[in-house]
């Protein structure tokens, strides 16, 4: 990957990270069951194709469920990767001059000294743990996307990231950058084809977002029973900045561990997590947020609804440290557990660090539905397994502020599937 | 119609209710007709919302004997949506909150599947409603909010009986008017009776709601029976004036009961 064009600054950098990742290839995560990474072959080459209409049925339909239209009406700019190959990324005619979006390789390619010094392995430690090294060492592409400063793109920008063989592991690294007072929705789905049964998935993402600019970033998985994925995410705010985080989980999956860290450097910044998630069949799910608060007036607050049914095991974690007086935050999560065989764990975490002034508060909570509350909807005529399904859609869906309308709808549509499937 | 009373549209015989260990009904014999509007009497703890969650269908009130016609079905066994769909409908004293769930929602369910547009709106001018249509039901209500969201939800059921479970407690004056037009416009109680076909059975401690609703039969049910029946507004003036222990020893009671 180096290239000769790079300055020898941006060399010495390259071979840190390299240094860094081989040092923690064999480096477990501190959360989450171990996965046997060598079992895995890299995912395997595609050809290119000019249209989103030509994918294969079945591919569209698995990956339009997390939010990725073929039809890109409502769409900005389209990227898709079919296991390692961009075989896809365009921008529409309206926002051509708003948008870049294309591989990460190729953003090296081009843009290799900027990226080097400013967003390559900047927000994640490339040494973490094996599968920031696996995705370091053995990189399979991910998407690059940029929003130019003062653009404000309000119809989402959409990345799918699509698995379609048994026994590999798709290698990803991400990079967003929302520049100065620019504003963009990007919705991103990660799918595996229906026949695909045993993966890994191991993406890294770094997101920065401008002084005064706006990311909303909604991410909807559809996993498979033995398919394993570690993201690592990194998320850099600067002054006045917004970062929403929209994370929907409502499939089975072997087991998922993630934890984005947030740094909120900018003074009032702010990073907003939501997250809805359904434990099903055997899925062991760890899943959680971690808000550095470090400018002066920065906020955060995290929302998880978690749902657990069948033998799944959950964790939702949230941690925030506040490092500065003016800062405030807040976590609540609540889950229902609905299987004598499911286990739930909330586990939220605060820290004040040299803040005395830091407000940062909590509520957990793991109860089921109340029955006086299924009566009640049973007293106005809906029979029994349809009260305890629309209480449960309420419970996950939470109200998220300034969500535009077309992700609302994908997640509702995608609750509303769970729910009929469950039932 | 020549007959001379309406055909019973409930018709509770012999009704022994517990709950838990305790037997807090012992032998409630109560005939409602379509079209009239009983009054509910009654000391606190006297049974008188035990009586109206038994005809829902709560869990936790055990029928040890007796049964609950309604239009001719026997209610006992019958789950609590079955009971709704079949035409009965209740507005609750403290209602619970349900997060996530919003009044709008509520409306659609009651009315069995989606209120009419038309309807919804006819509703919102009514009551008041506004920006609680939106809200999660019950979910920090004022006690004006919940009532009139109750009523709200029996106006798009239209239940062929209505039961109101203390429709003025907590509840200022205005809002009490508010109710009580609603209960009005659900039984048509300013209509002759012969006009009339839903029933109404209403729970009050203060009977300040028969100033906004005409009522045809009052009861008052003490420690577990219905001891009295008479005019609702002659039953409250002398409870007002006497008490519920003076009521109902007086003689009238006696031979009635």
């Amino acid at each position: 990957m180096p290239d000769a064009r790079l300055s020898p600054e941006a060399l010495e950098r390259l071979a840190e990270i390299r240094t860094a990742a081989e040092a923690a290839v064999d480096k477990p995560a501190a959360l989450g069951p171990d996965i046997d990474i060598t079992r895995f072959r890299t995912v395997a080459e595609h050809d290119r194709i000019a249209s989103l209409e030509s994918l294969q049925r079945q591919v569209k339909e698995t990956a339009l469920l997390s939010g990725f239209d073929a039809d890109e009406k409502e769409r900005s700019a389209s990227y898709f990767q079919m296991d390692r190959t961009p075989i896809y990324e365009r921008v529409q005619k309206a926002f051509d001059d708003a948008i870049e979006i294309m591989s990460t390789e190729e953003a090296l390619k081009l843009y290799g000294e900027e990226m080097v010094a400013n967003w390559w392995w900047r927000a994640v430690d490339p040494g973490k743990d094996k599968y920031t090294a696996l995705v370091a060492l053995h990189q399979t592409e991910g998407y690059f996307i940029r929003v130019k400063a003062g653009r404000k793109v309000e119809k989402p920008i959409q990345a799918c990231l699509f698995v379609s063989e048994s026994d590999v592991s798709q290698n990803v690294h991400n990079i967003i950058i929302v520049e100065d007072g620019a504003e963009a929705n990007v919705i991103t789905g990660c799918n595996i084809h229906t026949d695909v049964k045993e993966g890994l998935h191991a993406g890294i993402s770094e997101f920065y977002v401008g002084k005064g600019a706006k990311l909303t970033f909604t991410m909807v998985h559809n996993w498979a029973e033995d398919f394993s994925v570690r993201p690592r995410t990194g998320i850099v705010v600067e002054e006045d900045g917004v970062y929403i985080n929209n994370y929907v989980l409502l499939k089975p999956v072997k087991s998922i561990q993630a934890f984005p860290i947030a740094k909120l450097v900018g003074d009032r910044s702010t990073a907003v997590f939501n997250s809805i998630v359904y434990g099903l069949k055997d899925s062991v799910i760890d899943l959680g947020s971690e808000t550095q608060l470090i400018g002066e007036g920065s906020r955060s607050e995290a929302v998880a609804r978690t749902v657990s049914m069948d033998r799944s095991t959950v964790y939702s974690r949230g941690r925030l440290i506040g490092r500065t007086n003016t800062c405030k935050a807040h976590l609540d999560c609540r889950g229902i557990v609905q299987s004598a065989e499911s286990t739930q764990w909330a586990i939220p975490d605060l820290a004040s660090e040299g803040a005395p002034g830091a407000e940062l508060s909590h509520e957990a909570a793991i109860s089921p539905i109340a029955a006086e509350e299924i009566h009640y909807l049973m007293t106005r005529g809906l029979p029994k397994d349809e009260a305890v399904s629309m209480i449960t859609r309420g419970f996950v869906n939470i109200e998220i502020p300034g969500l535009p309308e077309v992700l609302r709808r994908q997640i509702d549509k995608a609750i509303e599937e769970t729910s009929k499937e469950a039932m | 119609m020549t007959s001379e009373s309406p055909a019973p549209l409930l018709a509770i015989e012999d009704l022994h209710v517990s709950v838990g260990d305790r037997e807090i009904l012992r032998g409630i014999d109560l005939t409602i007709a379509e079209g009239e509007t009983h009054v509910l009497l009654g000391p606190n703890g006297g049974g008188k919302s035990t009586l109206l969650n038994t005809i829902v269908g709560l869990p936790g009130y055990r029928v040890t004997s007796g049964r609950i016609m309604f239009k001719g079905v026997d209610l006992v066994g019958l789950e609590i949506d079955e009971r709704a769909r079949l035409g009965i409908g209740i507005a609750f004293q403290r209602p619970p909150a349900v997060r996530g769930v919003r009044l709008r929602q509520m409306l659609d369910v009651a009315a069995g599947g989606s209120l009419e547009p038309e309807l919804a709106e006819a509703l919102d001018t009514q009551l008041n409603l506004g920006h609680m249509l939106e809200r999660d039901v019950n979910m920090g209500f004022s006690g004006g909010e919940a009532k009139r969201s109750e009523m709200a939800q029996l106006l798009a059921q239209m239940p062929d009986l209505a039961l109101f479970d203390e429709p003025e407690s907590g509840v200022d004056l205005d809002n009490i008017a508010v109710v009580g037009s609603a209960i009005n416009a659900l039984l048509k109680s300013e209509e002759r009776i012969s006009e009339r076909r839903r029933a109404g059975l209403i729970i009050t401690h203060t009977g300040h709601i028969l100033e906004f609703v005409n009522a045809d039969v009052g009861h008052v049910l003490y420690s577990g029976r219905l001891a009295c029946k008479g005019n609702p507004l002659d039953l409250i003036e002398e409870i007002s004036s006497h008490g519920y222990d003076k009521c109902v020893e007086c003689a009238l009671c006696q031979t009635l009961a």
